[in-house]
């Protein structure tokens, strides 16, 4: 049987946490849960309040505003900040397109977790603006 | 076979459904298989009922607690909302057998206590196992009448067309840290007085951890708990997560100064020295890393679950305690006709809204899986009629306000499981039922009102209708209430509202919950 490979090394070749040090990573592996869904299935729903962060460990999501895809994300990619850290819920559902592995953590926790890891902060910014580039373009 | 349980039913066999396991979980499901005519065998290799409760925890006393005097009747289905550990019977006189067990030294019943409350169940109820027969192997047959499950046992072979997988989380769990195969798991741990005068790491900061911690406080000279992140309080998350307060001695120990150290700390390795251990640590936030000698190390580092070779049959498992993946309805996501019940069941989620977990990892919460999923296998492979009870538009209000009050699905498994009012014009109104709550948002259907409770961030615990028109699906949150009393006027008027945008009036008939907590012993008993 392959040897599961643990959570805290998984980590290191996610660029959101690529900053931190093999420790920061066993602290924050501990910090988050693990879950898996089927091809289909809802991981966040529009509109619904309670919803949580993620990031893709494996598998690939489809965001869908009102019934319509916008985008596809897959492993390393994260999801779900903007309603944790904004308080309000999701503006899409976001489906798995394939099984998918991920790491969740409550919202209210986020928080907590890029005041403790400025270094992850700055990747999530660093990913933000790049999002924010690509929405820019778009509309031009 | 001296010590095994003389009655044996259940020879190697074809069944329609074979249950592996005897521990609350199987015991609960094969209860509710049996009162919906679902022919099944239940095998386990236990020598009787009683699962992981014939040896934890460790100190012989269980975390959960069961009242003898709550508001609501000994029996009746409000008082389940106060019963943690009693299974769950259509018959009155089955119901809330734990306390009638416990010697009224405590409300936390003893381990004995415990296993006596499932085996006492499992006899009265008449719910039957073949002890000391082990599950060995697994595999799929394809034959004519379609596809099968093979369970090879100590016994003999299985065949069925279902196959239930109560096994527990209950195989111990070593991290591949160097050092960690010299010291014993917590399952090994020795009795407590062999720990007099000692230095005690614990690798691990759940409850096991602090666990064992409690019950050596008096024995070990010192002690230090270690794992990567910070030690969590059930009291400070507002739910199941973190250490229960049964076991925060320690912790007041240690923020006290009195002989406990809470480190946050990864391991590094553990090494053999003269007379003890050395475990070297590397503080989670920075920092160089820093040596421990002591006397002796245990790995409290959790339990995974014994699936044996489903695996290979194409099980997916995740997560440190290698749940298997599950549907809404604890089937496995990757092989259908393969289910999970008992604590397995948390591999099922749901939606972890405000990050409140379900309780399905506990008997509390499993209980209700168990029922929902022996109603769901009864209906969705033996061709049972779906659960329907008609209501009248005057009762629903009534009906509604029971269920937010003491329905102990609700209560038990927040934002998890839900009570569903169909409000289909073809069919009229209906109480339809349990189900988790993902499926109702996610599997479309008619017109309906799904009711759960709910907790958010800040520990407020409120009553939450979700109503579903047209597939469209809309929250509704209703007002809490300090003491957590759901039928006052503001819920009342919040619900009403609901009630008015389906069509229903807000009228109110007789009640069933207040007649049971007023202690009456008639109420209506809805099923799932």
């Amino acid at each position: 049987m392959i040897q599961r490979m643990e959570v805290a090394d998984e980590l290191a070749g996610l660029g959101l946490f690529a900053d931190l040090t093999s420790a920061q990573r066993q602290g924050v592996a501990h910090t988050f849960d693990e879950q898996w869904f089927p091809e289909g299935e809802r991981i966040l729903r529009q509109g619904l309040t309670g919803s949580g962060f993620y990031v893709v460990l494996e598998g690939e999501v489809a965001v869908r505003a009102n019934g319509v895809e916008i985008a596809t994300i897959g492993r390393g990619d994260f999801f779900g900040e903007i309603s944790a850290l904004l308080e309000e819920p999701p503006v899409a559902d976001i489906v798995a397109v394939r099984a998918v592995r991920c790491l969740h953590l409550p919202a209210a926790q986020l928080r907590e977790l890029l005041l403790a890891y400025p270094a992850i902060t700055f990747r999530m910014l660093l990913e933000q603006t790049r999002r924010l580039q690509n929405t820019n373009r778009w509309r031009e | 076979m001296a010590g095994i349980a003389q009655d044996r039913p259940f020879p190697p066999g074809d069944y329609p459904v074979v249950v592996v396991g005897s521990g609350p979980g199987a015991i609960q499901l094969s209860y509710s298989l049996g009162r919906l005519g679902v022919e099944h065998a239940v095998i386990s290799s236990d020598p009787d009922a009683g699962g992981m409760f014939r040896r934890f925890p460790f100190f012989q006393r269980l975390l959960s607690w069961s009242k003898p005097y709550a508001p609501a009747a000994p029996g009746t289905r409000a008082y389940q909302r106060f019963d943690w550990n009693s299974l769950i019977a259509e018959e009155p006189e089955h119901n809330g057998l734990m306390p009638r067990l416990m010697d009224g030294t405590s409300y936390f019943p003893s381990r004995p206590e415990m296993e006596l409350n499932i085996r006492t169940f499992a006899g009265r109820t008449g719910v039957r196992v073949r002890h000391g027969c082990a599950w060995e192997s697994t595999r799929i047959e394809e034959g004519p009448d379609g596809r099968r499950f093979v369970v090879e046992t100590s016994d003999g072979p299985y065949r069925a067309q279902v196959a239930i997988f109560a096994v527990g989380v209950a195989e111990p769990y070593v991290p591949a840290t160097p050092g960690l195969e010299l010291v014993p798991h917590y399952a090994d741990t020795r009795p407590a007085e062999t720990y007099a005068g000692h230095r005690l790491f614990i690798i691990g900061k759940q409850n096991s951890g602090f666990e064992l911690a409690s019950g050596l406080l008096p024995w070990a000279r010192s002690i230090v708990l270690a794992s990567p992140s910070a030690a969590k309080l059930s009291v400070v998350t507002r739910s199941l997560v973190g250490i229960r307060a049964r076991y925060v001695q320690p912790y007041e120990d240690y923020v006290l100064g009195g002989g406990v150290g809470v480190l946050e700390a990864a391991i590094e390795r553990v090494e053999r020295v003269d007379g003890g251990f050395r475990v070297v640590t590397r503080p989670s936030r920075g920092g160089d890393p820093r040596a421990y000698d002591v006397d002796e190390v245990i790995a409290a580092t959790g339990f995974v679950t014994p699936l044996r070779d489903l695996p290979s049959l194409g099980v997916v498992t995740f997560g440190q305690s290698r749940l298997p993946a599950q549907t809404a309805f604890w089937e496995s996501a990757t092989v259908r006709g393969i289910y999970f019940a008992g604590t397995i069941s948390q591999g099922a989620a749901g939606l972890k809204k405000h990050g409140m977990p379900a309780n399905s990892g506990a008997v509390q919460g499993h209980r209700y899986n168990a029922v929902v999923l022996a109603r769901h296998v009864a209906e969705t492979h033996f061709g049972a009629a779906p659960y329907r009870r008609p209501l009248d538009a005057d009762g629903v209000m009534a009906f509604a306000l029971d269920e937010i009050c003491g329905g102990p699905e609700l209560w038990h498994q927040r934002a998890y499981l839900a009570r569903v009012i169909e409000v289909d014009p073809a069919r009229g109104i209906s109480d339809a039922g349990v189900v988790p709550l993902s499926h109702f948002l996610d599997a479309g259907g008619p017109d309906s009102l799904a009711l759960t409770i709910e907790s958010d961030a800040t520990g407020g615990i409120y009553p939450v209708v979700y109503g579903r028109r047209n597939g469209q699906v809309t929250e509704y949150p209703l007002p809490g209430d300090d003491v957590l009393q759901f039928d006052g006027q503001p819920q009342r008027e919040a619900l009403g509202a609901v009630l008015a945008e389906f069509g229903l009036p807000a009228s109110e008939v007789a009640r069933g919950l207040a007649a049971a907590d007023a202690g009456a012993e008639g109420m209506a008993i809805p099923g799932v």
